[in-house]
């Protein structure tokens, strides 16, 4: 690229920045915000070191060092402790990953950390009340025993949770063409089904009570 | 190959928010810049390390890249746009169905969510030779690893081969074709808007690429005129499995036709070769004929004229006849002919 030693400089004064930010403390959330708006050119956007960023994850404003390369996957499980989104494949081939951003269902593990910023990540931690009420759709799975080893669920929770916010009352074969983008390794697709059959009718009993 | 896990290599990541200073960019950047649009197909070549750009920018902050707008001429669809809102929109789903019943078949829902229009026509090869980073032709060495006697090549070309025996995997691609997109390219010397068809290029052309865009270049919007708004479409697309796979073949046409004659008609296939094939011989042998299974029989004939199987894809010669007689003569009348 030709320009080694200038990048050098922005890396340094870019740490320097981070580092001043953090003994600053009440000047984190404005960071990210700092960084983002800098998006002419020879600015300090360069580098490939991680940096500070604050994501809006089940409702709460989460700090988190991130790499400009990591995967919204990654940054749940290694950087905010929220195992519960499963990682299968790595390439968007199985649906285990899946997390709601803005109400619509994505493969966390091919989303990039810094492209989430302005908005709302939902996981598996996220669908129960905070007084520990589970959602209509994990109680669906309860009622009708829906997974064998349930390695998969928290992808097809979400998928459905994420399906069913746009059609509340599906048929079994719409639901079926929802939740198409997850993969059960157990073949245990019927009774998934039937268990997110019984989330959809639990979600719109919930929602007329 | 294994599955590596770890997290991807180090890049410099870019988020422009105009499409100005993406352009600046990328032009800056040259061969080291990689454009990111929805990354579904940009993460794989990432994460398995097979391409390592130092530098990647990042479409998605862009805001005038992203919907569908109404014109003058017909639609105007940016880029970003994703295959979900292509599928949903009720002026596509009114006027340009074939485009919407295209992308409805992409990959998954959740992929659709994330995917976009530019990328879906612009995403690379899926040999697995070369996807896995052989040093064939198309990645820059001097040998095909598919075109061999032992070579997996049951999803390679049937057409148009020259030494690299890659298809071209869009299956929104067609459906442009068929209705006439335009493609508008910003690059260095400024804005250009070329014919869907001339977008795509074969290993005739230049072997490295599917498509035209060169570094500095973006491809911004995808116009559709309304010249076929509304005419009698068909697509249909054959794949091993009913969600995630890319197609085995494909095929789109607009039709119009008139007191039982087709008055004019625009036919594309993918998957056939390494780009998709807009099929002017067949639609300049139906023209005027009856749109019935045996004027589909013999477009579907004329279509694999030339058409040369590998070891292991021979199947896609009459696959590709039936696709064509099915397209030109109805589901109901074209019965399958092997």
């Amino acid at each position: 690229m030709g320009n080694t030693g200038d990048k050098e400089q922005n890396k340094l004064s870019r740490r320097d920045l981070i580092k001043g930010v953090i003994a600053g403390g009440a000047a984190v959330s404005s960071a990210s915000y700092l960084f983002r708006a800098s998006t002419l050119l020879g600015q300090a956007t360069r580098g490939a070191g991680e940096r500070l960023l604050t994501i809006n994850v089940n409702g709460q404003l989460r700090r988190a060092d991130v790499m400009r390369q990591e995967t919204l996957a990654w940054t749940l499980r290694h950087k905010l402790g929220l195992t519960g989104t499963k990682l299968g494949c790595d390439r968007a081939e199985c649906g285990s990953c899946t997390v709601l951003i803005d109400d619509v269902p994505y493969y966390a593990c091919s989303v990039l950390t810094h492209t989430v910023r302005e908005r709302k990540v939902l996981t598996v931690e996220g669908l129960a009340s905070p007084e520990g009420k589970l959602h209509p759709v994990q109680q669906g799975v309860i009622d009708e025993q829906g997974f064998q080893c349930a390695f998969c669920m928290p992808g097809f929770l979400m998928a459905s949770v994420g399906f069913l916010k746009t059609n509340p009352n599906p048929t079994r074969s719409e639901l079926a063409q929802g939740l198409s983008g997850n993969l059960c390794r157990c073949q245990d697709y019927d009774k998934i089904l039937t268990a997110m059959m019984r989330g959809a009718a639990n979600m719109r009993e919930a929602s007329r009570a | 190959m294994a599955v590596i896990r770890d997290v991807m290599p180090a890049f410099d990541l870019f988020q422009p928010s105009s499409i100005a200073d993406a352009q600046k960019l990328l032009q800056q950047q040259g061969s080291d810049g990689w454009v990111l649009a929805g990354g579904m197909d940009s993460f794989d070549w990432l994460k398995d390390r097979i391409k390592k750009p130092k530098v990647v920018v990042d479409l998605s902050g862009i805001a005038e890249l992203k919907g569908i707008r109404s014109t003058a001429e017909g639609i105007e669809i940016g880029a970003m746009t994703t295959l979900t809102e292509v599928v949903e929109h009720p002026l596509i789903k009114e006027k340009f169905k074939l485009l919407a019943d295209a992308a409805e078949l992409v990959a998954s829902p959740q992929i659709r969510n994330q995917g976009t229009i530019g990328g879906n026509v612009s995403q690379d090869a899926r040999c697995w030779y070369y996807r896995a980073g052989w040093p064939c032709y198309r990645a820059g060495g001097n040998i095909c690893y598919a075109d061999t006697p032992e070579g997996r090549n049951r999803e390679h070309a049937i057409l148009y081969a020259d030494r690299c025996v890659a298809v071209n995997p869009s299956d929104t691609a067609p459906a442009l074709i068929a209705l006439d997109a335009k493609f508008v390219i910003r690059g260095p010397k400024g804005e250009r808007a070329i014919d869907a068809e001339d977008y795509f290029i074969g290993p005739d052309i230049d072997i490295t690429s599917l498509h035209v865009l060169r570094p500095g270049d973006l491809l911004t919007a995808i116009r559709i005129p309304s010249t076929w708004a509304g005419a009698q479409f068909y697509f249909e697309k054959v794949r091993d499995r009913n969600v995630w796979d890319f197609p085995l073949l494909n095929v789109a046409s607009a039709m119009v036709v008139s007191n039982g004659g087709i008055e004019r008609i625009r036919i594309a296939v993918n998957g056939a070769a390494a780009r998709p094939l807009r099929l002017r011989v067949v639609e300049d042998a139906v023209r005027g004929k009856p749109a019935n299974a045996a004027t589909g029989e013999s477009a579907g004939k004329l279509a694999v004229q030339g058409a040369v199987p590998l070891q292991f894809n021979a199947y896609k010669i009459p696959l590709m006849r039936n696709l064509v007689k099915r397209a030109i003569g109805g589901v109901a009348e074209a019965t399958w002919t092997s």
